[in-house]
């Protein structure tokens, strides 16, 4: 060993015939990467000399403490503010904490997914009861509505979601006549492309196409806004206020989502529509075959089932995603579930609701 | 202004999430007009006691009366009513984000009077400028700096004169300036109006500047470990983590 050594490592010596470890001026976390396995060495002590030793970065502390506490090490030498930077781990133990067992049982999973799954209904449920309540406490009384807040909103959701809605549809249309216009070309009977399209869109796709694009774009921003102000302690503050978060941040994005689908739905409607009769025009039929087609093929009842299905997409959308916004938790990463789950839960709705209403509006025979 | 009279009794109340328990067993008052200090090290359920007297968490046991009506299974109106008398400030100054600090403050001036627009914002004008922040009322929160959105905060919960004053950290993130000169605004609320104050803090000479009583939380006891004028506290209690707190010792500290 010479005091030239350029970069004085950690070295094994013998000296009296037993194997000192020798630490260089400087311990850090390379020399201690590369000496770690030392300390697994079982059932062996080892001697220290630590007296060149002047300075160590936080690893190089570790592997002293693990030498003193672990080892058992007897070592000679350590200089006095090496001392003082161990001192402060002296009596503790720094035993990794308990760790529940990684791997539960399968009924400990089964049992909280289900008791999640009811609490989430029961959280829901407690919600449309509280929403109804002050709803109905705000169509009372007119004035405990926020409409400034409510027409922002709805021009949020509605007005700036012209675009991506009816270029959605647009091109939905055009797709169903293009796709049918084949098909039904063979059998000599293309001109009922108008009523598969009209129909099709009226009754389905166009309110569901409508919802989605609602729940993508508006039921995420609602979540993720009223999830933010929860994380600020915003939503706190005005319950402390005593303002009612259920009437200052839900009731006037409900009525918007209320208002607005209905609107957009009937407007992603006529472009859906248009998209097709764009297809068919190229395809050589007059616009006014077109038009009596459409008038012939659909009915009022056809128009109205849409618009009555994207009143309640619009309240089950603009619902959950103000839902999800108030159990937002602690923390940015919570902000992030809930507008993920806004959406998902918005888009799961719809489908389940469309389900319904299509075995009603079966039995009903409209 | 301590007039004796409590406006807060709380009663063996238990304080817990979930099944963790962070306060026990705990019994106090606050007296009407004085200014009541909260202590304690981190992580030791000040504001978690402060969540409850504000009625945010109910208790897991125990109950809190304000003004002799009990909080916890007060409803509808008589909630209302008590909330009425509260002003809070939380630690992140939690302002509406979408609202500038003059919105802020004429909102709850919106809700509960029937001021004209012009009074509401001479109001909102006048509570800034007791914190000193009377330039930024057209500012959006995000526009100005932590210190001065605490102290709008703090305007903000004045503005419906409140009897109690709740102030979550006040000074904590401020500069010693800023926070003598919220120490005085404190002091003068409270000799002038009478209003009671309720502060969670570890700030020390913040706490010798205002308090006329503390109590200090710990987390092993889960507990109050002491309780009575910080003077006092700091020259006679003989509990070594009280002790350790006034005299700023480390070790016990950190419990």
């Amino acid at each position: 060993m010479s005091e030239s050594d350029p970069t004085p490592t950690l070295r094994i010596e013998q000296r009296e015939g037993a194997d000192i470890l020798v630490l260089p001026p400087r311990l850090d976390a390379e020399q201690v990467a590369a000496s770690w396995g030392l300390l697994a060495a079982k059932g062996r002590r080892w001697r220290v000399d630590a007296s060149r030793l002047v300075s160590s970065d936080g690893a190089g502390l570790a592997f002293l403490w693990s030498l003193q506490k672990k080892n058992g090490a007897d070592i000679s030498g350590l200089n006095s503010s090496m001392l003082a930077l161990l001192a402060p781990f002296d009596a503790l133990a720094l035993e990794p904490e308990a760790r529940p067992p990684g791997r539960e049982s399968v009924f400990v999973i089964v049992g909280r997914l289900g008791a999640g799954f009811f609490s989430d209904l029961s959280d829901q449920i407690a919600f449309v009861g509280r929403f109804f309540s002050m709803l109905g406490a705000c169509l009372l009384r007119p004035r405990l509505v926020r409409w400034n807040d409510m027409w922002l909103t709805a021009q949020q959701a509605g007005v700036n979601a012209l675009l991506v809605a009816g270029i959605v549809s647009f091109l939905t249309g055009m797709i169903m006549a293009f796709q049918s216009a084949v098909p039904l070309k063979q059998f000599g009977v293309d001109i009922f492309v108008v009523n598969l399209v009209a129909l099709a869109l009226l009754r389905e796709l166009g309110p569901i196409m409508t919802a989605v694009v609602l729940a993508g774009r508006s039921g995420s921003a609602f979540a993720a806004e009223i999830g933010t102000m929860k994380v600020n302690e915003e939503v706190n503050a005005l319950e402390t206020m005593g303002l009612d978060p259920m009437r200052f941040l839900v009731v006037p994005r409900v009525l918007a989502g209320f208002i607005v689908t209905p609107a957009l739905t009937i407007y992603a409607n006529v472009l859906g529509v248009a998209g097709g009769f764009v297809v068919m025009m190229t395809q050589g039929f007059p616009f006014a075959a077109l038009w009596n087609q459409l008038v012939s093929a659909v009915g009022v009842t056809d128009v109205m089932t849409g618009v009555i299905k994207s009143f309640v997409f619009g309240l089950l959308v603009a619902g959950v995603g103000c839902l999800r916004g108030l159990q937002t938790g602690t923390g940015a990463s919570a902000v992030g579930k809930s507008t993920t789950s806004a959406v998902v839960s918005g888009i799961f709705l719809i489908v389940v609701t469309d389900a319904i209403f299509a075995a009603v509006f079966y039995v009903l025979k409209w | 202004m301590v007039t004796g009279d409590p406006i807060i009794q709380v009663r063996g109340l238990t304080a817990a999430y979930g099944d963790s328990i962070i306060l026990e067993g705990l019994n106090f008052e606050i007296r009407r007009g004085e200014v009541f200090v909260i202590l304690g090290g981190s992580g030791c359920g000040k504001s978690t006691l402060l969540k409850h007297l504000i009625g945010l968490i109910p208790p897991a046991a125990g109950e809190i009366l304000i003004d002799g009506r009990d909080f916890g299974s007060a409803t509808g109106r008589e909630r209302a009513r008590i909330l009425e008398m509260f002003g809070v400030t939380y630690q992140s100054g939690a302002l509406f984000g979408s609202l500038t600090l003059s919105e802020n403050i004429t909102l709850a001036l919106e809700e509960f009077t029937d001021l004209p627009a012009a009074a509401r914002e001479l109001v909102a004008r006048m509570k800034l400028a007791l914190v000193g922040l009377e330039q930024f009322g057209g500012h959006f929160p995000s526009e100005v700096s932590g210190g001065m959105q605490k102290r709008a905060a703090i305007a903000r919960a004045m503005a419906l004169d409140p009897l109690v004053l709740f102030l979550d950290e006040p000074s904590a993130g401020l500069d010693p300036v800023t926070s003598a000169g919220l120490d005085d605004l404190i002091r003068t609320l409270n000799r002038t109006l009478g209003v009671t104050f309720v502060i969670v803090s570890h700030e020390l000479p913040s706490i010798y500047a205002v308090a006329d009583r503390v109590i200090m939380l710990d987390q092993s006891t889960k507990g109050i470990i002491a309780e009575g004028a910080p003077d006092f506290l700091r020259d006679h209690d003989t509990n070594p983590f009280v002790h350790a707190f006034f005299h700023r010792e480390p070790g016990e500290g950190a419990r």
